[in-house]
């Protein structure tokens, strides 16, 4: 599934957040957004699923303009996607396993036994199958992310879109969903866009990296390229991010 | 997407014209994205087996767990109005039609809006609270990348199982006026039960329970419209629910007794 972002902009309470994105991201690629707070990385990644609409300039995924879709089409095109959000979002009037099964059963309607399979094959695999009773104001903030994250990959998604996966995390916990991320990709070979301001975790799952400054790319290449390159910008943000480990 | 995840924003302003004319264009502009929201969720009914589950759950939490307060409030709403009544009525030797007042009284306004009131105060501003939590959370945002419609997931069950509960509660309420009134008019203005009863029976109508029933569902879907879009459209956190806890109840309440006063003014 492929992205592009051509000279987005966006205004948000008054703020111009986005100020000319421009991206490529490519089929299979584990893509991260890199930035400060404020820069308007979770801007630009809702952008992708339609919960914001371009001021100027176009968002296009699999060649369709994002935001010129309604109803069933954005639909279609959100049932082709997961989303980890920052909070994992569950709904916390239901256990980890009914948060899981929600698409399943309301957007896919499958059968319950399907739902039972593909549940239970999910949390597994995210080692929650102990903890599949628990509602989600009993669990842990990690715990939490990874129920939002078996809640993403339930559907066999094509692209897996990360809002700030490591945060409020401990280190090990950090490590462990990056590991979760890399053996995602590498077993279901999908593309994933990692938004993220932690440079240990964006080294250890990334294909490429884009850097944003005040809404506007300030760098974007390989994780290798990224490490060696020149750019001020992104000298000070590696070094900060080095100094405060 | 009828509840945009984007508010509207307009710079400052000290001009007053500017300002009337921004806050009235927000009135009509929040007013008809609330229409709107209602009118989806009335879209989605048809549906409604397939959120069986939570519609039994809404019923409960806006039904049965309201049945306590609302028994009280009744209660002493009857008894007051049977003795405000009673009193003047005795001077003029009347004392036994209390009954009729009292049952006029509770079956055309102070039932439904009793309720109503309860109901804005109680479930509303849960509603609002729960949905507002929802949507700063980005639980909202997660249902919609999930292709699950918010309205049909989270406003039309409420919207249903308001429907049923409210009227219920508002002959509930009715009933437990009048028993409030009989015990006063019985203990206070020595007026028997049986005498009491037959005044009650005299003024209860078909068209008074009807008219009661009518307003309940009116209020209903006011009280579900406001809340439920209330909390869907907070942001800004803890401060952002907070506000939209406030102006459900408050917005709630003002809508239940203007369109009281007209949907009395069109039926008497």
């Amino acid at each position: 599934m492929m992205i592009q972002f051509k000279g987005v902009h966006k205004y948000l309470f008054g703020q111009h957040i986005l100020k000319g994105i421009d991206l490529e991201i490519k089929s299979g690629e584990t893509f991260v957004i890199l930035g400060p707070t404020g820069t308007g990385k979770s801007v630009t990644l809702r952008h992708i699923v339609g919960l914001h609409v371009p001021d100027s300039g176009e968002v296009f995924v699999d060649g369709m303009d994002v935001g010129r879709l309604r109803g069933r089409r954005l639909e279609k095109l959100r049932s082709r996607f997961g989303v980890l959000f920052q909070s994992g979002a569950l709904l916390n009037w239901m256990n980890i396993k009914d948060n899981v099964a929600l698409p399943l059963r309301e957007a896919k309607r499958l059968k319950e036994d399907l739902v039972e399979e593909k549940v239970e094959n999910v949390l597994s695999t995210l080692g929650l199958r102990e903890h599949w009773f628990k509602m989600p104001g009993e669990i842990s903030g990690g715990m939490k992310k990874r129920a939002g994250l078996a809640r993403a990959i339930v559907t066999d998604p094509e692209l897996i879109l990360y809002d700030e996966p490591t945060s409020g995390l401990d280190p090990i916990m950090s490590r462990k969903i990056d590991e979760l991320i890399v053996s995602l990709k590498n077993r279901l070979h999908i593309t994933s866009v990692v938004v993220t301001h932690d440079l240990i975790s964006a080294f250890n799952i990334a294909d490429r990296i884009a850097l944003l400054n005040d809404g506007r790319v300030e760098e974007c290449c390989s994780v290798e390229e990224f490490k060696k390159s020149e750019n001020k910008y992104v000298r000070e943000f590696i070094a900060a991010q080095t100094a405060g480990s | 997407m009828i509840i945009p995840y984007e508010q509207d924003y307009y710079p400052p302003s000290n001009n007053p014209v500017i300002y009337v004319g921004r806050s009235f264009l927000k009135v009509v502009r929040h007013a008809g994205r609330g229409l709107l929201m209602v009118f989806e969720a009335f879209l989605f009914l048809p549906l409604i087996l397939r959120s069986r589950d939570e519609v039994a759950r809404q019923m409960f939490l806006a039904g049965i767990k309201s049945f306590g307060v609302t028994t009280v409030v009744a209660l002493f709403t009857g008894m007051i109005l049977a003795l405000q009544s009673g009193l003047i009525l005795r001077d003029y030797g009347q004392e036994m039609r209390v009954g009729t007042l009292v049952t006029e009284a509770m079956c055309r306004e102070m039932g439904p809006i009793m309720t109503a009131l309860i109901l804005s105060a109680s479930v509303g501003s849960a509603i609002a609270a729960q949905l507002g939590t929802m949507a700063v959370s980005e639980e909202i945002a997660a249902l919609e990348v999930m292709s699950i419609n918010p309205v049909r997931f989270l406003v039309m069950p409420r919207l249903a199982a308001m429907m049923v509960m409210c009227p219920v509660l508002t002959i509930y309420t009715d009933f437990i006026g009048i028993v409030g009134g009989g015990a006063v008019a019985s203990s206070q203005l020595n007026v028997s039960w049986g005498l009491y009863y037959e005044n009650v029976l005299f003024m209860l109508g078909l068209k008074e329970i009807w008219i009661g029933i009518l307003k309940s569902w009116v209020f209903a879907i006011i009280i579900v419209g406001i809340s439920c879009y209330e909390g869907l459209s907070a942001t800004k956190g803890a401060i952002g629910v907070g506000i939209a806890t406030r102006s459900s109840v408050v917005i709630s309440f003002l809508l239940v007794l203007i369109s009281g006063y007209f949907l009395t003014r069109l039926f008497y």
